[in-house]
């Protein structure tokens, strides 16, 4: 089921939460809505499902426009951060609760209803555990049995809003990988909200980096990795150094000296220069360079971070060298961006 | 990212640092006794002594006085009738408060404590100010013959009036607590409002809904300054049982009072008895109830 928000704008009391966001959800698709708290992810998400309506706006399902349907009529699996398991049934309930709760035209026997609540605890790897409560289950699985009770409805569309916020970093992993495996299997659309973005990245065919409100930029996570299109993009995701800088001339200034950038299009005028600390060549001598002076040197995992104090200017700067490399002994580096980004000062003021 | 795990050297005895010097302890143990002993034990060991000072005989003949029977019938009646009532404005009431937002909601979440807050006789004196024979609307009833005031209709209603907080009270921090999330997920589910409510709400709030009855009933059956205001003391007729029992000790039937009495007291006995026994039957669910 394709999805299609169009033109929405959401606000709370008078607050505008969303301004004006289109987006399209391809069907069978897995993408993920990212962006830091109060971005609007988690709103957009609710307004997807039918659990806020629009202040304007329509959100079509297929060809279908469901704006006025209620979360009811829309026959969306939700997935809540917090679980949301009725506490005093069972697992086998809390999956059938959904088909138990049919007219009686469209509902299964409760025979049947039991097979289906088993065979979705056999996909969400948790046979044997009907006749647990969920004060008897891990954060995990509670959240597995959330899903399978979502999934039980059979739904067009299935939302997650944080769907492993509350776990711990190893459970999350795992279960990242599981929610992919499901997806595949199962094929539904499929929306889910984090703040994580490796999360997001990994998990998602698309992601939708979202920032005050608005959606910063739509794309596959090599897409918003290598070419973000906007200083919150670049600076959102991944890490990333930046600098004020100068254009002109075609070529990329650093106070009074050019620093080997050709930037030829660019408009002249003042910006700010993006790009990845582990994406630089070191250089020996320095005429059209970066050169700092080592501030600081930390290890981090597999690499050493290096925080260089660039000219007299006091910016400084983050770049990544390999453990073992001779650089980072010295107090003085010299560097270049292998790739890098400049966003004129309008398009930062802009935002 | 998560912690790694720390396995820290647990102190053995955990409970050291916390606890009272010994002489502390016993003084504060012995200080909630006498007190619970004196004010609470000792009246109720009375009232049953003084019911049963001439015999279970005497006792029984006393409970079967043609007046004492019609006490006790019409304080059941009042009971049934104001509790199922509260039981509904209570839960209406609460799920207004807790789950919707909107303005006055702190008003109105003021508006419920009231009834603790007011003395009882004033409660009383309200429904005579509204429907005594001064009032606005006294004449209208009298010429359509509906009586409110010193008859059932009006002992009904300040027993309402005064035990309308109860289940609310009850329920409000529970609800509260619960938030909407299961709410939503029943409707994300499909179900309709009353599915939802029956099946999700309700179950939650089941045990803190029972509290509420088990002392909303406690109190209808035992309120006496504000239905001592409306019912105009008729023998046999609007009196319930705790204005009974000021009649017979003002007769200077002492025993009689106290064989009334015992019932009343025995009915808050087995209101607590009650209570104990679900607590002590459902520990487990009621724990998981609130909150994992």
């Amino acid at each position: 089921m394709q999805v299609r928000v169009a033109n929405v704008r959401k606000e709370f009391d008078t607050f505008p939460a969303l301004h004006d966001v289109s987006l399209e959800v391809r069907s069978g698709e897995l993408i993920a809505l990212l962006g830091p708290s109060g971005s609007g992810k988690t709103t957009l998400l609710r307004l997807i499902a039918g659990l806020e309506q629009p202040t304007t706006g329509r959100i079509f399902f297929g060809e279908e426009d469901a704006s006025a349907k209620s979360i009811r009529e829309r026959n969306v699996g939700f997935v809540f951060q917090h679980y949301a398991l009725f506490r005093h049934m069972t697992v086998a309930d809390n999956i059938g609760f959904g088909l138990k709760v049919r007219p009686a035209q469209t509902r299964p026997a409760s025979a049947e209803i039991r097979k289906r609540a088993t065979d979705l605890l056999d996909l969400v790897q948790l046979s044997g555990l009907e006749k647990r409560y969920p004060a008897q289950l891990s954060g995990g699985q509670r959240q597995r049995v959330a899903l399978a009770r979502a999934l039980a409805i059979e739904p067009k569309v299935l939302l997650l809003d944080e769907p492993f916020g509350a776990l711990d970093a190893q459970v999350r992993r795992d279960l990242r990988r599981w929610l992919r495996e499901i997806h595949e299997a199962t094929g539904h659309t499929t929306v889910f909200v984090t703040h994580d973005q490796e999360e997001a990245l990994e998990l998602a065919d698309r992601v939708v980096v979202m920032s005050q409100g608005r959606i910063e930029q739509v794309g596959t996570a090599d897409e918003v990795y290598d070419t973000p299109n906007s200083p919150f993009v670049y600076g959102f995701i991944g890490d990333s150094s930046s600098l004020p800088v100068r254009v002109e001339d075609d070529q990329v200034w650093l106070g009074e000296r050019p620093i080997g950038l050709s930037a030829p299009g660019l408009p002249s005028g003042p910006g700010t220069l993006f790009f990845r600390p582990h994406d630089i060549e070191l250089l020996d001598g320095c005429s059209g360079c970066l050169a700092g002076t080592v501030a600081a040197s930390r290890r981090v995992a597999g690499t050493r971070r290096v925080e260089l104090e660039i000219g007299g200017q006091r910016e400084r700067v983050e770049i990544e060298l390999p453990v073992d490399h001779p650089a980072a002994q010295k107090s003085r580096v010299a560097f270049r961006p292998r790739k890098w980004k400049v966003f004129p000062q309008s398009a930062i003021q802009g935002k | 990212m998560a912690d790694p795990v720390v396995f820290a050297a647990q102190p053995a005895a955990s409970g050291a640092g916390i606890s009272e010097q010994r002489p502390a302890r016993w003084t504060l143990m012995a200080v909630a006794f006498i007190f619970l002993g004196v004010f609470l034990f000792l009246p109720l060991v009375l009232v049953f002594m003084e019911a049963f000072k001439k015999g279970v005989g005497f006792y029984f003949s006393a409970l079967g006085e043609r007046d004492t029977l019609s006490a006790i019938r019409l304080t059941l009646l009042v009971a049934v009738i104001s509790v199922p009532l509260n039981l509904v404005f209570g839960v209406a009431m609460a799920w207004a408060i807790a789950k919707y937002e909107f303005k006055g909601k702190a008003f109105l979440t003021t508006l419920v404590d009231l009834p603790f807050s007011v003395s009882p006789v004033i409660s009383g004196l309200v429904y005579v100010l509204l429907f005594g024979a001064q009032s606005a609307l006294g004449p209208w009833l009298k010429s359509h013959g509906i009586e409110i005031l010193f008859a059932v209709p009006g002992i009904v209603l300040a027993t309402i009036f005064v035990t309308f907080p109860f289940v609310a009270r009850e329920l409000i921090p529970l609800m509260e607590e619960q938030g909407t999330k299961d709410e939503e997920a029943a409707i994300s589910l499909g179900a309709n409002g009353w599915q939802t409510f029956w099946y999700v709400t309700l179950p939650n709030v089941k045990w803190g809904l029972l509290y509420g009855v088990l002392l909303c009933n406690a109190r209808a059956m035992g309120e006496f300054g504000a239905v001592s205001v409306v019912s105009g003391h008729i023998r046999g007729q609007t009196n319930t049982m705790p204005l009974h029992v000021e009649i017979l000790y003002n007769d200077y039937n002492a025993t009689g009072a106290f064989a009334v009495a015992s019932l009343l007291a025995g009915l808050a006995l087995v209101t607590l008895a009650l209570k104990s026994l679900l607590e002590m039957r459902y520990g487990a669910e009621i724990a998981a109830t609130r909150g994992h």
